[in-house]
């Protein structure tokens, strides 16, 4: 007999849901602790010509951009710690970023018009963030130009870490420091993500 | 150090069998209420719940609670089953209406504790803590309850084999 085993097995299945059920929950549920003031940080992904992107944002604006060679369950997981474990799947704190992002990968868009949220950076390493907007699109700087940019000519390494803990890449243009020599230098989304993102600017 | 899950990823572990576990307590029409009234409560809660808690025994402590508040929000409007809407009782592919049916006449105890053992996977110490009630009255509910519905639903021991 069997039954004892196979009956809590018929039950879940009686019970169960389809998983587009489910996700019209998670949806309603989103935008009820949205409407409610309790969701902190909303995120989605979106594809792109540089892999899948981990989109996050708060109340403030757009806290996070990710690559997934960050690994999106690791970046999550810091965002919970950091900002608030209240953090659910809600792309439509993202739509925008999300189309504007659409429009940049196809070449129709060159800045972003967004609001940021910059509370994963501090100091010196988000001084030197917040100036690189001013490089324009299509156009690099060099990483002592950008030190120079942001007050201090000999912090050239401090402006290597800071692009490199960039928390906001794409659309906040770290992409666009290279070397004085020429080189492209090192990238958080990985060289051949730079080198997508340079040539995509550089044709339009 | 235990570090916190970030909330959507709790939902995504475990609002499948929350949601069994509310269909199973409360019938497919009103689960959808609770489901939605007990993430949206601990959502709300979660910033203040250890990180070591057992958060799917928490879960299933709320859905209890919301469950209860729904059967009485109901049984105010009292509507007849029967009338409710159509379209939210559509089953899904695999629902089997009949073993639905039989479980939903089972007492609340026995409803309940079958849910929250059977479904849920929690032990009998953690369904006692929930009903009240001792660890041993939990298991026998979740007993009697089980055999009840091999009573009115026989087919189950058989129904993937030789029936026809």
């Amino acid at each position: 007999m069997n039954a004892n085993h196979d009956l809590p097995r018929y039950l879940a299945q009686a019970c169960g849901a389809a998983p587009e059920h489910l996700r019209a929950l998670q949806a309603r549920l989103a935008a009820a602790a949205q409407a409610e003031g309790i969701l902190d940080v909303a995120y989605r992904t979106v594809d792109s010509p540089v892999g899948s992107l981990l989109l996050a944002a708060t109340e403030a604006g757009l806290v996070r951009v990710a690559y997934a060679s960050e690994n999106h369950d690791t970046v999550l997981q810091t965002l919970s710690d950091r900002i608030s474990p209240r953090i659910l799947n809600a792309p439509a704190r993202l739509d925008t970023v999300a189309r504007e992002l659409d429009e940049y990968f196809d070449g129709q868009r060159h800045g972003f018009d967004v609001r940021l949220d910059w509370r994963l950076s501090a100091g010196f390493r988000s001084t030197v963030l917040h100036r690189l907007p001013e490089i324009g699109y299509g156009h690099t700087a060099s990483y002592a130009a950008v030190a120079r940019l942001a007050g201090n000519p000999r912090a050239i390494r401090a402006v290597g870490t800071a692009c490199a803990t960039n928390p906001l890449p794409v659309v906040v243009p770290c992409h666009r420091v290279v070397r004085s020599d020429g080189g492209m230098g090192g990238y958080l989304g990985g060289v051949e993500a730079k080198r997508t993102l340079l040539s995509l600017e550089a044709a339009a | 150090m235990t570090l916190k899950q970030p909330f959507g990823t709790v939902v995504a572990v475990h609002g499948s069998t929350v949601l069994r576990v509310c269909r199973a307590v409360l019938g497919t029409v009103d689960a959808d209420d609770a489901w939605s009234e007990t993430f949206l409560s601990a959502i709300r809660a979660y910033p203040d719940l250890p990180a070591d808690a057992n958060v799917e025994a928490w879960l299933v402590t709320i859905a209890h609670r919301r469950a209860i508040d729904v059967t009485r929000a109901t049984s105010r409007r009292a509507i007849p089953a029967g009338e409710l809407p159509e379209t939210a009782t559509v089953p899904d592919a695999e629902h089997d209406p009949d073993l639905a049916d039989a479980l939903a006449r089972l007492p609340d105890k026995q409803k309940q504790a079958v849910a929250y053992h059977y479904l849920a996977g929690l032990p009998y110490v953690d369904v006692a803590a929930i009903l009240g009630g001792s660890t041993d009255a939990a298991r026998r509910a979740a007993a009697d309850g089980i055999a009840a519905l091999r009573r009115t639903y026989p087919g189950v021991a058989t129904r993937k084999g030789e029936r026809r």
